[in-house]
């Protein structure tokens, strides 16, 4: 038989984290730090606008871009939230979460040999997703002395001809870095003036602590030059229902959808009418999830400095990245033994990029109790490394 | 600082000064002197549990009555409500608006107990015009908490 497989596909690394996962999965009864997703149920006002929508009938598909009312919603809220305006009928694009939206930004840009900058440690799909829309990935590693975020010096270094879209990803998976009003600044002139495409993936945008999310889009010259990637699966405690969005020129919005068109259809019904209950009376929910985050982020960066695990405030999304440097193990061989030996469950920061050797991805999307007893054990393991150094 | 400590334990009394502390941003001292204060000026009037009675082998009944009573001039309801909350068998009391005066939560081992309790000294008590008892058949949530299963964990271990 002929070998069915495309090579593009083929040569793509799977996922760092997967590997990890299917050693985890062999474990009965390990406590995990390890998701990615909130540990709270969706609101039941948002659930509970799903159910009605489907006793109502509506099973339908909707317009390719999304429901009319949703598109109004997200525009409303990113104005009221991050000063974003933008037209919903033409600059507006609803997804399969954030996920889909990455991809089709990808896909509607890319030409063959065009440079897509990656700041890692970063979320998992910018990378394998470039290469699928025939891009190449360049990869700037963020540096812990910069409290992980994206110098103008990293920026600039990176830059070729063949540049043409810098992935912004923060509030950032998995150190928990966000980018400032002033250290967004810095980079607004280079980016003008190379031309550069901005994607700005801003999924964690509500989860910030202390400090409020600033979009790239909202400096004057960025708007025409930046896709913004958002979605309910965060703010919201939404991972399931698989709903995000893009918004941006309509001139990208258009091809993407029109991809999306094709592969997708439209994103799911039921969904879009729960997000449009969350966009309009949410707002206290995210508030109630943050500060209940907030909590727990200051118990967590609190505990790893006590255990001598330097930790780094993170100051958005619901991570914290510590760093394992100072017990001469990698990233992996801490994460396997922490896993047989006190049955925690956490994720090597390699999972993340090359860059992320040397951290962990704590998560903090679980209870106080369920923190302190995976804490305490951490805290026995690095213990015991230390006493056989 | 205070509406922060009382946000964190309303749900959960059994977090210590020391994880306070660290969650809000404070230190162990200034959140136990805070909470120190706050039960002096009975803010923090407790620190109970809160029980599922229905899973342990112990009969228990829960009624909620309705009463109707005469304001006493110059106390307004105050005086009858303290004669009414001094009883052991009383969990809780309110002052409402509309169709009757006073909700009295009422406690007892049987059916025949509060009944007892209702007809011996609330109703014939000076002040009260009329009590309608309704028992508690199943209670599904209390204090914000759900009194079912604790739900489990049923998110995939690891997740990018």
């Amino acid at each position: 038989m002929r070998n069915p497989l495309s090579k593009n596909v083929v040569n793509i690394k799977p996922s760092g984290i997967r590997k990890f996962f299917d050693i985890v999965s062999e474990m009965k009864d390990a406590i995990s730090l390890g998701v990615g997703e909130p540990d709270f149920d969706t609101p039941w006002h948002i659930r509970e606008e799903g159910i009605y929508s489907l006793e109502k009938g509506r099973t339908f598909y909707t317009s390719n871009s999304g429901l009319k009312e949703l598109k109004i919603e997200i525009c409303n809220y990113l104005h009221r939230r991050f000063n974003l305006k933008y037209d919903y009928e033409r600059e507006v694009l609803v997804t399969v979460g954030g996920s889909e939206a990455i991809d089709l930004a990808f896909r509607a840009m890319l030409n063959p040999g065009d440079e897509v900058l990656i700041p890692q440690p970063c979320y998992v799909s910018y990378h394998p997703c470039t290469l699928l829309a025939g891009g190449v990935p360049v990869v700037i590693e963020l540096k812990e002395e910069n409290n992980f975020k994206l110098t103008k010096e990293q920026l600039l270094a990176a830059i070729t001809d063949k540049t043409k879209i810098l992935v912004l990803p923060f509030p950032n998976n998995p150190t928990g870095a966000i980018m400032e009003y002033d250290d967004l600044k810095d980079l607004v002139d280079v980016i003008i003036e190379k031309d550069i495409i901005v994607v700005s993936d801003e999924i964690y945008a509500e989860l910030t602590y202390g400090k409020n999310h600033v979009s790239i889009a909202s400096f004057p010259g960025m708007r025409e030059r930046t896709v913004v990637i958002n979605g309910f699966s965060k703010s919201y405690a939404m991972t399931g229902w698989r709903l995000g969005y893009a918004v941006g020129p309509a001139m990208i919005i258009e091809q993407m959808t029109k991809i999306h068109q094709f592969a997708i259809m439209c994103a799911p019904t039921t969904s879009q009418y729960a997000a449009i209950e969350a966009l309009r009376n949410g707002d206290s929910d995210v508030e109630t999830m943050r500060d209940a985050y907030d909590k727990r982020r200051r118990f967590l960066v609190h505990a790893f400095n006590n255990m001598g695990l330097n930790c780094f405030e993170p100051f958005g999304a619901f991570y914290v990245f510590p760093c394992i440097k100072s017990l001469n193990m990698t990233s992996d061989e801490f994460a396997t033994k922490l896993l047989m030996e006190e049955k925690v469950a956490v994720v090597p920061g390699t999972a993340f990029g090359d860059c992320g050797e040397g951290f962990l991805r704590i998560s903090y999307a679980y209870s106080i109790e369920n923190l302190k007893i995976a804490t305490e054990r951490i805290e026995r393991f690095v213990n015991k490394i230390r006493k056989n150094q | 600082m205070r509406e922060k400590i009382l946000a964190a334990i309303d749900k959960n009394s059994k977090l210590t000064a020391k994880d306070l502390a660290t969650m809000l941003g404070s230190t162990e001292e200034e959140v136990s002197n805070i909470i120190r204060q706050m039960e002096e000026e009975h803010i923090i009037c407790g620190y109970p549990t809160l029980i599922n009675w229905d899973k342990v082998q112990c009969e228990r009944v829960t009624a909620l009555i309705e009463v109707k009573v005469i304001p006493q001039r110059g106390l307004g309801f105050d005086r009858i409500a303290e004669r009414i909350y001094k009883f052991d068998e009383v969990q809780s009391v309110y002052l409402m608006s509309g169709g009757f005066d006073l909700t009295v939560i009422i406690e007892g081992k049987t059916l025949k107990e509060v009944a007892n309790f209702v007809s011996a000294k609330l109703a014939p008590m000076e002040g009260v015009q009329s009590t309608a008892t309704h028992f508690v058949l199943k209670k599904y949530k209390e204090h914000g908490l759900p009194l079912v299963e604790a739900k489990k964990d049923e998110r995939m271990l690891i997740s990018p």
